[in-house]
């Protein structure tokens, strides 16, 4: 792995104009947790925010100063750096529910 | 640097285990010289008991002294509070962290912050430890309350797994460890960390009692090792953190042959000339009997020989004792104007019986005093119970013994002398001060009880305080029992008069038979008179008879012949 990916969607989609997402995932190398968190953001963000993501993976095993720096326990971990305030969810966020809830991408109140 | 599988069980233990020493004074010598090397030891106490500090000790004398780095990762504080909290007991963090010889890193937890969602693991951790420890080649580790991460991440058990890894791999990276953790109720720590970390775990325990704090540590297991078990009392200082062992000093000083002086003539005779230096005095009495005052004659004597003296006072103020001095003639002022005397008076229950020895100790080096007189020692059992005091007076004496420091303690005992039986058995020296009422006055009796190493005096000595001093008397000892004071002076007149009486009568009495047996000369000499004179009578009488038989026969024979001139008589001496 080399340096943080950004994937970015379209940006055509009205509604969101207080500006595009930032998310940072911090990773292990590639361990099969790694890999499951950085595919499942990914699938959510397609569905909730198509087009007004971007995700910047961090892999500590290359800079392992940025976990103390950056305050990362665990791994993998995904911080919502906007919109503020700042968000951190841990996990390989295979607990959908707790995903959408955590970024508040679903807020509690417009639940079913 | 190193990853080869080195399993812990088959690592030798016994006498040979390598210990890195914690450099905290008391620690290593319960222990037998440290911490478990390359092991993780667990430190578990309440909040408030030292953890941090002891595991900061650790990291600090490793880079001071041992020239082993070491790497605090805290889950409690930032960095900078870390450093500034420890700043005011001598650890200067921030110079070790410049110097490559420690470093800090915080993780701060805010659990509302983190979701969790799904599986995860405790890597950067790994990491962090990693490259911390290769960067500056740490030898020591200190995970201060991991515990925080239970609860804070939503899945303990996950945390559990992680941190049983992390000790293992903490073991295998060759860095001797120290975990601490939260003191559980039912269990050593909340959380149960010593199912993982179980070669060496210590205790801390911080309880009030009575309003004093006392700090106490208990090296609860140390795999492979022989450890003190008892529960040590301990102190946080501006020293840092020390340990005091209570018999580990014990009987490992040196006894001196040489005698000092207790100020008090007729005592140091009494004592066999002198109380040993380095020795322990003990002198016990009521109140009133006169125990500072021998104090200040121990330290009077000690100034003036030129050595230094530290008098602690626990109940009076050094003015007062200093005025209360000059009244039976000792001025201390000199000597305290001259640096040679150093008085220091703590009530201690300002404090906890800890920081009393601590502040002891640290006085010790400062003043590096050759006798040091403590008053009042148990008043300090006014704070905490019989067995505290006994125990820190056991240390003090300890402390001062170890320095060969010559000590004399004061105690107020209630006249028992079961009273102070525990204490007794560490003076070498025991002066018990008594108060006798007698005649509606008090005076003050001196016993010997024991004297360690010399012949002494077995006999009780009346004890006076004179304006210029203490003095010893012999007391009155007959059948009227022991007089002391008044009693005393009124049986020695007494006996005076007797004496004096008995002399006027032997003299009346030679006088008498003087002049009888003058008079009776006198008459000797008189009967004799007589008796030669009615000798010279009879020895007259003898020749006037003798005369007159001559006379009467010639007077016959003169008859005779006139009358019978013409005739021969026939009965006559005609012959």
């Amino acid at each position: 792995m080399s340096g943080p990916r950004t994937a970015a969607g379209g940006t055509g989609t009205a509604g969101y104009s207080d500006g595009d997402w930032e998310l940072r995932l911090y990773v292990t190398g590639r361990s099969p947790k790694c890999l499951r968190a950085t595919e499942n953001l990914r699938l959510a963000c397609e569905e909730h925010l198509a087009g007004r993501y971007q995700i910047e993976v961090v892999d500590l095993l290359e800079n392992p100063r940025l976990a103390a720096d950056d305050q990362i326990l665990a791994v993998p971990t995904v911080v919502r750096k906007l919109p503020l305030p700042i968000r951190k969810l841990v996990g390989d966020l295979s607990d959908t529910d707790r995903l959408l809830v955590g970024l508040e991408l679903r807020p509690r109140s417009a639940a079913p | 640097m190193d990853n080869a599988v080195t399993g812990l069980t088959d690592v030798a233990v016994g006498p040979e285990l390598a210990k890195a020493p914690t450099g905290i004074v008391g620690l290593d010598e319960i222990t037998g010289g440290g911490l478990p090397r390359d092991r993780v030891t667990l430190v578990a106490g309440s909040a408030g008991a030292g953890k941090t500090l002891l595991g900061l000790g650790f990291l600090v004398a490793g880079a001071r002294e041992y020239g082993e780095p070491g790497v605090l990762l805290t889950f409690e504080e930032s960095t900078a509070k870390v450093t500034s909290d420890v700043r005011s007991l001598g650890f200067d963090l921030d110079e070790l962290q410049q110097d490559g010889l420690l470093t800090v890193i915080a993780f701060q937890m805010e659990p509302t912050e983190i979701v969790s969602a799904g599986e995860f693991d405790l890597e950067p951790l790994f990491l962090t430890l990693d490259e911390a420890i290769g960067r500056i080649g740490a030898k020591r580790v200190v995970l201060d309350t991991v515990e925080v991460l239970f609860g804070a991440l939503g899945d303990d058990s996950t945390v559990r797994a992680e941190l049983s890894r992390m000790a293992r791999w903490l073991e295998d990276r060759g860095v001797t460890a120290v975990v601490t953790g939260e003191r559980g109720d039912k269990s050593l720590t909340r959380h149960g960390i010593e199912e993982y970390v179980s070669d060496c775990v210590i205790v801390l325990d911080h309880r009030v009692r009575e309003g004093i704090s006392t700090r106490r540590l208990r090296v609860v297991k140390y795999r492979g090792s022989a450890h003190g078990t008892n529960e040590y009392p301990f102190l946080i200082s501006a020293r840092g953190f020390t340990v005091l062992p209570i018999t580990s000093v014990a009987l490992n000083y040196r006894a001196s042959e040489e005698r000092l002086s207790t100020g008090i003539e007729r005592l140091d005779h009494i004592l066999g000339g002198g109380i040993f230096r380095g020795s322990t005095v003990m002198v016990s009495g009521t109140a009133g009997t006169g125990k500072t005052s021998l104090g200040a004659h121990l330290v009077n004597a000690s100034c003036d020989r030129g050595e230094r003296a530290l008098w602690i006072l626990f109940e009076e103020s050094p003015d007062q004792v200093m005025r209360n001095m000059r009244s039976i003639g000792l001025d201390l002022r000199p000597w305290l104007d001259a640096g040679l005397l150093c008085i220091w008076a703590a009530r201690p229950s300002a404090f906890g019986l800890e920081t009393h020895l601590a502040d002891l100790a640290q006085l010790i080096d400062q003043v590096a005093p050759s006798v040091a007189v403590l008053d009042g020692i148990t008043s300090l059992s006014r704070g905490a119970s019989d067995p505290e005091v006994t125990s820190m007076v056991t240390r003090k004496i300890d402390l001062l013994k170890s320095r060969g420091i010559t000590t004399l303690a004061t105690v107020l005992g209630h006249g028992d002398e079961m009273s102070t039986m525990n204490m007794s058995s560490m003076a070498d020296t025991w002066l018990l001060l008594r108060n006798v009422e007698t005649d509606g006055e008090r005076n003050r009796l001196l016993f010997v009880m024991k004297s360690r190493g010399s012949a002494h005096s077995n006999q009780v000595r009346e004890f006076v305080l004179t304006d210029h001093g203490i003095e010893l008397v012999d007391v009155y000892v007959g059948r009227a029992g022991v007089l002391a004071g008044s009693a005393r002076l009124a049986q020695q007149a007494a006996e005076r008069d007797a004496e004096l009486r008995q002399a006027d009568d032997l003299s009346r009495r030679r006088r008498e038979l003087r002049r009888t047996i003058a008079e009776r000369e006198a008459h000797l000499a008189a009967v004799q008179d007589q008796l030669a004179a009615e000798r010279q009578e009879v020895d007259r009488l003898g020749l006037r008879e003798e005369h007159q038989a001559t006379d009467a026969a010639s007077d016959r024979l003169v008859m005779t012949t006139r009358r019978w001139a013409d005739a021969t008589p026939s009965d006559g001496g005609q012959r």
